[in-house]
């Protein structure tokens, strides 16, 4: 335990540091710091609403931020997730419409594995690329978000278009039943289950199983791994494809939860604010939960920061880089300080 | 009539790998920089945002463009330094922290550039080789900014430095090996500090073109990613500044196709050509690296 | 010539002949009725930055308006992408602000994100830009506004043709759906109508906003020897900045560019939102019914032509005047046939034509005979 002790300080020191820091950004701007972080609170999570608000953000960002976890494990650096969730979205919309009229768990079984299992090749490939010809996964991840967006947008401008969405280009739509619906009489939809529940099932898998413990030596050193008889190549690939798959899981939730087609909504940057979530959850499935719900937050309160204060958006982003330069930076007091792990 | 389109789409695609192109060379030899170092910087995206504001506004407040263009060199380098200085510590990841810096440069950028969006700054001049010309397409394709011309010597430059002087080979012994530096009593961390600040300076030049020079105005859209693309592009270079100059051109042109080719009538799939920079670099990666080697030029510390 | 006193005098036609049900362009009436209120509090949102030099701040300076007067709040967000967030940024207008009454500006904000808030949210009214509400298939607090901006576009066209010495026009825009291809082929067609041996070149840049493709296919367009530029993308500066830059004239789109282009500036197409909004904005505090579906042209001032600039000839200011009365007078018909598009094939037949308020132009998917690309 001495461990999760160390986290909670130094985590805890960093959120009251980061907050500083963005309370002297406020007062330069003229803003009553106290202020601002009263409508920040109100707005992320002052009420039901505004919980409700930020869950609902939080959820594609849980599995995003997998899409880094994982592969992390086994020592690779992959920023693909944006890539993944449009082509998890994309393909899964394709078995959408094509389904249309079986049964709607039917469809949405398939859907889920298709977006689950094209995402994961997708990343898989990253991964398969380092393995066997050693490119930079952290490149490749990139690139591939770009080719990703150049085929949505290709296709979906053109031959996959419903010529009913007029000005927004986007496919067919999977059908009104199919739709993934919310839970109870809340406004947050299914989406949100599926991310705690991928994120607390790959905690168990990287703690509590051989699999989580291969990946783990894989990612301490490779030769050793080796030597030990692991099969490399294999737990390497399998932690790129589940990654992958989470966030071909968040493109899905995309089109059967909110749009219902696929178009280029698919690329809101989910996958590029899932990276920074990961590295927050210091590459832990279960720690990514509270930092989606974090960002989420954040982000949830942006538009009543616009509102209330006259900010311009752009202030999220100051707020959300202070924070995470601040956070990422406190890395580097782990191990650092002895009393901290002083007890048992 | 057809020949002399094509002439003309040619002649436009040339000029347009200038235009396009400049940016990417400064942003490129400061990736280039930094990665021979060991460190990959992909906040250079929020470099580039944050000199093009600055250089436009300090323009506009100035009246002077190229004190604009110090200043914006001024701001990459306070940005790289950020990033070297959190960089430098143990477990700290140089993407994550990158990442989050173009979040904060570019939020920081919009937020005190609202003002700047609307009034218009003296901008770059050009220098006009085409003069002798009577062809207004030859003469706007060598409308060329002095910048591009600075960028071009800087390549030469970044690479004699790497290749023939003493710090320049400790920058390179860096990024091969951190430990092989630690022996030979390099301090590696002012090392990248520096390399990290110079490279940021780079990128900040490269920000203030967009905006003081071509398409020449501040915008929240100006940067269309190219502070990311120019990481790609680095890897296709293989980490040499001379090709680093080349590749720039070439995505600069790549550029330029689109629309030079739409402009004759041709107008097919612009968004995968849009694409098309990214797909050549995956599939030059791929074709280069074998599972043994590694690409040649890449810094050892990239493999570990 | 067109001035000011007109499009005010039109405006105010426009309020009545929307309160007073059924007329012209003003279609169903139905029970769009918001609750009278001491104050009326309304919502907009932007899909982009308030200060784009375009769209959106064509929308804002709109919003703008309403802070004259003293019966009305209104609030706004920018940089609102078409996911779930405008979902919940207009929940929390209403919930945390108390709107009533909504403007989520962007296309892509109203299926499914506009339908199933007003779902939720059966008492508050929604208005969205540019939708084409449907009583068949749509809420009944839902409704829908645009304006006929082709027809200061077509005006440009008229313009741009006269001007031409080249007879070879460009138009950058950011990719093909019916929207844009309408105002380019309403660029062509009023361009063709002073002189028929014009061709209009397109390029598509794939994006709202991508300023150095912008650029850069603006000169492209000027090497191959375009002599008047026009564009529909989020923000016209660029282009008309480039085009000055290289000496050709340009036509504005969504504010007035004449600034950005003192010496080849043309005339331009405007919206003209603060009208809008501010009849609205009066309905509402009279409790009176809205109208679900708002659409309107230059005679009901939803939209303007940008004052001439210094270089358009004056036989070019008859031709544009003349076409602009025919607007006013209502008796403009742009899609008359016989019209071609630009593969031969015949799209309307002659004798056939499509007023303005018929919805068959608002899912063209074709480009007229003249304009040089395709619509894939």
């Amino acid at each position: 335990m001495t461990a999760l002790r160390e986290t909670w300080i130094i985590s805890l020191a960093a959120l009251a540091l980061a907050f500083s820091l963005v309370a002297i950004f406020f007062a330069t701007t003229g803003n009553s710091p106290w202020e601002v972080f009263y409508t920040l609170y109100r707005g992320a999570f002052g009420s039901w609403f505004s919980w409700q608000n930020t869950l609902v953000r939080a959820a594609p960002l849980m599995l995003t931020a997998l899409c880094t976890v994982l592969p992390a494990r086994v020592g690779l650096i992959v920023i693909g997730g944006e890539g993944a969730v449009v082509v998890g979205g994309l393909c899964s919309a394709l078995v959408g419409i094509t389904l249309q009229d079986q049964s709607p768990v039917l469809v949405i079984t398939a859907m889920v594995l298709t977006g689950a299992i094209t995402g994961g090749m997708w990343i898989a490939a990253v991964g398969a690329l380092r393995y066997f010809r050693n490119v930079n996964e952290t490149i490749s991840s990139l690139l591939l978000n770009y080719i990703a967006i150049a085929i949505l947008n290709f296709l979906v401008i053109g031959i996959l278009k419903d010529p009913a969405t007029l000005n927004n280009p986007s496919t067919h739509s999977i059908g009104e039943q199919n739709m993934i619906g919310q839970i109870g009489d809340t406004s947050i939809h299914w989406g949100l289950a599926y991310g705690i529940i991928v994120c607390v099932m790959l905690w168990i898998l990287c703690r509590r199983s051989t699999f989580g413990f291969a990946a783990d030596v894989v990612g301490g050193n490779i030769r050793a791994a080796r030597l030990a008889g692991l099969p490399v190549a294999k737990v390497l690939l399998w932690c790129c494809f589940l990654g992958g798959a989470a966030a071909g899981i968040a493109g899905v939730l995309e089109v059967a939860a909110v749009h219902g087609r696929a178009n280029s909504a698919l690329n809101a940057g989910y996958g590029y604010a899932g990276i920074l979530v990961a590295f927050l959850a210091r590459q832990n499935p279960l720690a990514v939960i509270p930092y989606a719900i974090l960002l989420g937050g954040i982000q949830a309160s942006g538009g009543l920061l616009q509102r209330a204060h006259d900010l311009p958006d752009a202030t999220v982003n100051v707020i959300q880089g202070i924070i995470f330069m601040v956070i990422l930076s406190s890395e580097m007091f782990y191990g650092r300080f002895k009393w901290l792990q002083a007890k048992n | 009539m057809q020949d002399v389109s094509f002439w003309t789409v040619i002649i436009a695609v040339l000029g347009g790998a200038i235009r396009v192109g400049t940016p990417f060379i400064f942003v490129s030899l400061g990736e280039c920089l930094t990665e021979k170092s060991g460190r990959i910087n992909l906040g250079l995206e929020g470099n580039l945002v944050m000199g093009a504001m600055v250089g436009y506004a300090v323009s506009y407040l100035s009246g002077s463009p190229w004190l604009g263009v110090l200043a914006a060199a001024g701001s990459g380098c306070v940005l790289g330094i950020l990033h070297a200085l959190l960089c430098q510590h143990k477990r700290v990841n140089d993407i994550a922290v990158g990442i989050a810096l173009m979040l904060f440069a570019s939020g920081l950028a919009f937020f005190y550039g609202k003002p700047f969006i609307q009034p218009s700054a003296p901008r770059l001049p050009s220098l006009e080789f085409g003069e002798w010309s009577s062809s207004p397409v030859v003469r706007a394709a060598l409308d060329i900014n002095a910048l591009f011309f600075v960028g071009a010597a800087l390549a030469p430059l970044l690479s004699w430095f790497l290749l023939r002087t003493r710090w320049g080979n400790a920058v390179r012994v860096v990024g091969e090996s951190g430990d092989a530096a630690l022996a030979m009593g390099i301090p590696i961390n002012r090392v990248r500090l520096l390399s990290t600040m110079a490279g940021g300076a780079f990128a900040g030049v490269g920000g203030c073109y967009l905006s003081l020079y071509y398409p020449g105005s501040w915008s929240e859209g100006l940067s269309s990613g190219q502070g990311l693309m120019a990481v790609a592009l680095v890897i296709f270079a293989r980490w040499n500044p001379m090709y680093c100059l080349y590749a720039s051109l070439l995505f600069g042109a790549a550029a330029a196709l689109g629309p030079a080719l739409q402009s004759v009538g041709i107008n097919w799939g612009y968004y995968l050509l849009n694409a098309a920079p990214y797909i050549l670099t995956l599939v030059i990666m791929i074709v280069t690296s074998d599972r043994r080697g590694t690409l040649s030029g890449m810094p050892g510390e990239f493999v570990k | 010539m067109f001035n000011e006193k007109q499009l005010v005098l039109n405006r105010r036609l426009f309020i009545q002949g929307c309160t007073a049900a059924g007329v012209g362009a003003c279609g169903a009436m139905s029970s769009l009725s918001a609750v009278a209120a001491a104050k009326v509090t309304m919502g907009f949102i932007y899909v982009g930055p308030r200060d784009d030099y375009g769209y959106n701040q064509a929308h804002f300076e709109g919003k703008s308006a309403l802070a004259k007067l003293d019966w009305a709040k209104a609030v706004d967000e920018e940089n609102v992408p078409e996911t779930i967030e405008v979902q919940k940024t207009m929940e929390s207008m209403i919930n945390l602000d108390g709107a009533q009454v909504l403007f989520p500006t962007s296309f892509g904000y109203f299926d499914p994100h506009i339908l199933a808030m007003a779902k939720r949210y059966p008492e508050i009214t929604f208005l969205h830009c540019g939708g084409l509400w449907d009583a068949q298939k749509h809420p009944k607090n839902v409704g829908s506004y645009f304006g006929y901006i082709d027809e200061p576009v077509y005006v440009a066209g008229v313009v741009a043709g006269h001007m031409s010495k080249s007879k070879k026009l460009g138009f950058i825009a950011a990719m093909p759906i019916p929207q844009v291809l309408r105002n380019i082929n309403s660029f062509a067609l009023g361009a063709r109508s002073a002189d028929p041996s014009v061709t209009v070149t397109v390029v598509f840049t794939g994006g709202w906003s991508n300023p150095v493709k912008e650029a850069e296919s603006a000169n492209s367009l000027i090497d191959q020897g375009a002599d008047v530029l026009t564009c529909h993308v989020d923000s016209p500066k660029v282009v008309v900045e480039t085009a000055e830059k290289r000496g050709v004239f340009s036509c504005g789109y969504h504010t007035n560019a004449s600034v950005l282009a003192p010496k080849g500036f043309l005339t331009g197409a405007e919206w003209n939102w603060s009208g809008v909004y501010t009849n609205y904005a009066q309905l509402i505090r009279d409790g009176k019914p809205i109208p679900n579906l708002i659409r309107g042209g230059l005679k009901e001032g939803v939209v303007k032509v940008s004052p001439y600039g210094s270089a358009v000839s004056p036989a070019a200011k008859e031709a544009a005047d003349a076409v602009i009365k025919q607007f006013m007078e209502g008796n403009m018909v742009v899609y008359k046939g016989p019209i071609k598009d630009n593969t031969g094939k015949e799209v309307i037949a002659a004798g056939a034509q499509h007023a303005q308020q018929d919805i068959w132009l608002e899912s063209m998917d074709w480009l007229a005979e003249g304009v040089v690309g395709t619509t894939k």
